[in-house]
C-alpha cells in the first residue's frame, strides 16, 4: 500500500480504474460524477490512455462496447438520468459477453430531477438495466477507500465473468473526501481469447454480437448466461455484519445510509437495545445466506434507504417475509439523520418488548 | 504576524481547501475588528459551499455572497452580481473564494481588471501536498501555472495547506511543510501561512512558523466512518 492520499470519491474511482489497467474512458458530463472524466480528461494523456468526451451518454457507452470487444478494459461513468440513457448499450454488453465498468454515481429523481445524492437506482441497477434477460454486478461503496477498492474489484469481475459491472455510488459518496491507500500498480491482465484482436491468418475469427437468428440458439445463450449468474450468487455476494450476532433488530443499509446507520446502531446500543446493521457490499448477487443466518435471531428488519424504499423488497424475499420489514427514508436528495434511523429502530423495539 | 491587503484570493487545485480558508480568514479578519465580506466564487463544486458557514458568518458580522443557486437542486454556474460591490466599493476587506483549478480560476478572470486598477489584493495559493495530483512542488508549480493564466493574475503567496482530513498527524504537516519551502523557491513566491486545524495547534507551535489554525467546516452529509 502506498501512502494515504486525500482524495475524492470520484477520484479515487478514476485513479483506482488506471491502477486496474484500464487506459479507456468514454463519458459525458453530468453532476455530481464530473470529476471523474475531469481526472481521466488530465491523467489518461499523460500515462499513453485513451480519454474521450463523446458527443452523448449513448454514444459514450457504445464506444466502451467498441473497446471491450478487443479485450481491453474500459469504462464510463455518469449519473442517473445518463445511465438511463446508456441502457440499451448495457443490454447489448450483456448480450455480447463483454466485460465493462460502468459507474453510476446516483442523484434524485425521476426525470432530470435534482443534483443532490440518492440511491433511487437500485431497481435500475439491480433489476431492470436495459431490456432482456441478463444481470449486471453491482457493487456499492461507502467511503472513498471502498469506491477505489470496489473499482478494482469490479474489473476483476467484469473480465472473470464477461459481464458488466456497475459501481452504484450516491453523490455524497463522489464528492466527500478521505485518505485513501491506493494500491500499487501491478496489474497482470489475463489474455481474452475471444477478444477481436485481429487473426493474422493463425486462427478463426472471432465474433462479438448480440443478434442471434435462430430462437433455440439464443434460448441456449440465456440458459448458458443464467448457469453463470447463479455461480455469482453463490461465490460472490460481498456484505459487512456489524453487532449482529445477538440482534433482535437488523437495520439494513447500503453505501451512505449504511454510514448514517451505523451510528444510529451505536446509539441504540448505548440505550440498551439489541440492533445490528447488515451491510450489503454487493447489491447483486444480493447476500441473502446473511440475511437467513440474521432472521433466525432479528424479529424485526429495518431497510434504510434514500428513495422510496427498493431494496427493501430483496429484504422482503431474502427472509421469505418471515419478519416485518420497515422503511427508514427520505427521498429527491435528501439524507435519513442518525435520528431518524434511531427513531425508527426505537418503534421497532417497542413492538417486540 | 499575518497582514491583511483589501482583498484576498485564495485559488488552488480543487479540493486543497480553499473554501475553510477563506472562511477562517474572513473570520480572522472580523476578529481584527476589520469590517468583512466574503464572496463565493466557485461555480463548479456542487456541494462544499461557503454557503455552509452562513449562519456562523451572520453571527460574527461577516456579509456572505454566495450563488444565488448555491446548495439547491439548480446546477447553474452564475457569478452574483453582489461581487461587483464587494470590489468596487473599497470600504470593506474582501475575501474571494475562487472555484478549483484553471475552470474556477476563469470566472474569477472576470475580477482581474478590478483588482488590477486597485492594486491592494493578496492571491494565495492554496496548495495540499496530500491531493493525488499535487503531490509535490512540480506538479503544484504545474497547477499554478494554470490558475494563472485562467485569472489572467499572478498568485502573490502561497499557503501550505497539506492535511489528511481527520487524520493529518502533527509529522504530515511538518513534511508537508519541506515540499512547500520547495514549491517558494522554485515559484519565487513566499509562504504567507500553514492552515491547520486548531486541534493540531497546541502540537505544532514552536515548530513551524505563521500557523494559520482553522475552524472546519461542517458538511450535512458529514457522517463519520466506523
Amino acid at each position: 500500500m502506498a501512502e494515504k492520499v486525500l482524495m475524492k470519491g470520484n477520484e479515487a474511482i478514476a485513479e483506482a480504474a488506471i491502477i486496474a489497467g484500464c487506459r479507456h474512458y468514454f463519458g459525458y458530463p453530468i453532476t455530481p460524477q464530473t470529476e471523474i472524466a475531469a481526472y481521466m480528461a488530465k491523467r489518461m494523456p499523460k500515462i499513453g490512455g485513451c480519454f474521450l468526451q463523446a458527443e452523448s451518454e449513448i454514444a459514450a457507452i457504445n464506444m466502451v462496447y467498441g473497446v471491450a470487444g478487443t479485450g481491453k478494459r474500459v469504462m464510463t461513468s455518469s449519473s442517473s438520468p445518463g445511465i438511463a440513457l446508456k441502457s440499451e448499450g448495457l443490454s447489448y454488453l450483456a448480450g455480447s459477453d463483454l466485460p465493462a465498468l460502468v459507474v453510476n454515481v446516483q442523484r434524485g429523481g425521476p426525470g432530470l430531477g435534482g443534483i443532490q445524492p440518492s440511491q433511487s437506482d437500485y431497481f435500475q441497477a439491480t433489476k431492470a438495466g436495459g431490456h432482456g434477460d441478463f444481470r449486471m454486478i453491482v457493487l456499492a461503496p461507502a467511503s472513498a477507500q471502498e469506491m477505489a477498492d470496489l473499482t478494482i474489484k469490479g474489473f476483476d469481475l467484469a473480465d472473470k465473468y464477461r459481464m458488466t459491472s456497475m459501481l452504484l455510488a450516491d453523490g455524497t459518496m463522489g464528492q466527500m473526501m478521505e485518505p485513501v491507500a491506493l494500491p500499487e500498480a501491478s496489474y497482470v491482465l489475463e489474455e481474452k481469447p475471444w477478444a477481436v484482436t485481429g487473426t493474422k491468418l493463425a486462427r478463426p475469427h472471432n465474433i462479438i454480437n448480440s443478434l442471434s437468428l435462430v430462437p433455440e440458439e439464443l434460448e441456449m445463450l440465456n440458459f448458458k448466461r443464467f448457469e453463470k449468474y447463479a455461480e455469482i450468487e453463490k461465490t460472490e455476494a460481498m456484505c459487512e455484519e456489524f453487532m449482529t450476532e445477538d440482534c433482535d433488530i437488523a437495520v439494513v443499509a447500503f453505501g451512505i445510509a449504511a454510514r448514517v446507520s451505523k451510528n444510529a446502531v451505536i446509539a441504540a446500543r448505548s440505550r440498551g437495545i439489541k440492533v445490528g446493521l447488515i451491510r450489503p457490499i454487493t447489491l447483486w448477487p444480493f447476500p441473502t445466506d446473511v440475511f437467513k443466518k440474521v432472521a433466525k435471531t432479528a424479529k424485526h428488519f429495518i431497510s434504510v434507504e434514500l428513495n422510496m424504499g427498493q431494496m427493501i423488497d430483496d429484504v422482503r424475499l431474502a427472509i421469505d417475509c418471515s419478519r416485518p420489514v420497515s422503511l427508514c427514508n427520505r427521498a429527491g436528495g435528501m439524507i435519513p439523520t442518525p435520528e431518524d434511523v434511531l427513531a425508527k429502530i426505537e418503534i421497532a423495539a417497542g413492538g417486540n418488548n | 504576524m499575518i497582514s491583511a491587503k483589501r482583498v484576498t484570493l485564495f485559488c488552488g487545485h480543487y479540493g486543497s481547501g480553499k473554501t475553510n480558508l477563506a472562511v477562517n480568514y474572513a473570520f480572522w479578519l472580523r476578529s481584527q475588528g476589520l469590517p468583512t465580506v466574503i464572496a463565493d466564487l466557485d461555480i463548479v463544486n456542487p456541494y462544499f459551499r461557503t454557503k455552509d458557514s452562513r449562519e456562523e458568518l451572520e453571527a460574527a458580522g461577516i456579509e456572505l455572497i454566495s450563488p444565488q443557486f448555491a446548495n439547491s437542486n439548480v446546477d447553474l454556474p452564475a457569478l452574483p452580481q453582489q461581487v461587483y460591490g464587494a470590489l468596487q466599493v473599497r470600504s470593506r476587506y474582501a475575501v474571494l473564494d475562487v472555484g478549483g483549478d484553471d475552470r474556477g480560476a476563469l470566472a474569477m478572470g472576470r475580477y482581474t481588471p478590478f483588482l488590477k486598477e486597485e492594486n491592494d489584493y493578496e492571491m494565495l495559493f492554496a496548495v495540499n501536498f496530500f491531493r493525488p495530483l499535487t503531490p509535490g512542488a512540480e506538479e503544484a508549480l504545474e497547477v499554478m501555472a494554470e490558475v494563472e493564466q485562467a485569472a489572467g493574475l499572478k498568485c502573490t503567496a502561497i499557503v501550505n495547506n497539506s492535511n489528511l482530513a481527520g487524520h493529518t498527524s502533527p509529522e504530515d504537516v511538518i513534511r508537508s511543510a519541506e515540499k512547500a519551502k520547495e514549491l517558494s523557491r522554485i515559484s519565487g513566491l513566499p509562504i504567507k501561512m500553514t492552515g491547520i486545524e486548531k486541534g493540531l495547534l497546541p502540537l505544532l507551535e514552536g515548530k513551524l512558523e505563521d500557523l494559520f489554525p482553522m475552524t472546519l467546516q461542517k458538511k450535512y452529509f458529514d457522517v463519520k466512518e466506523i
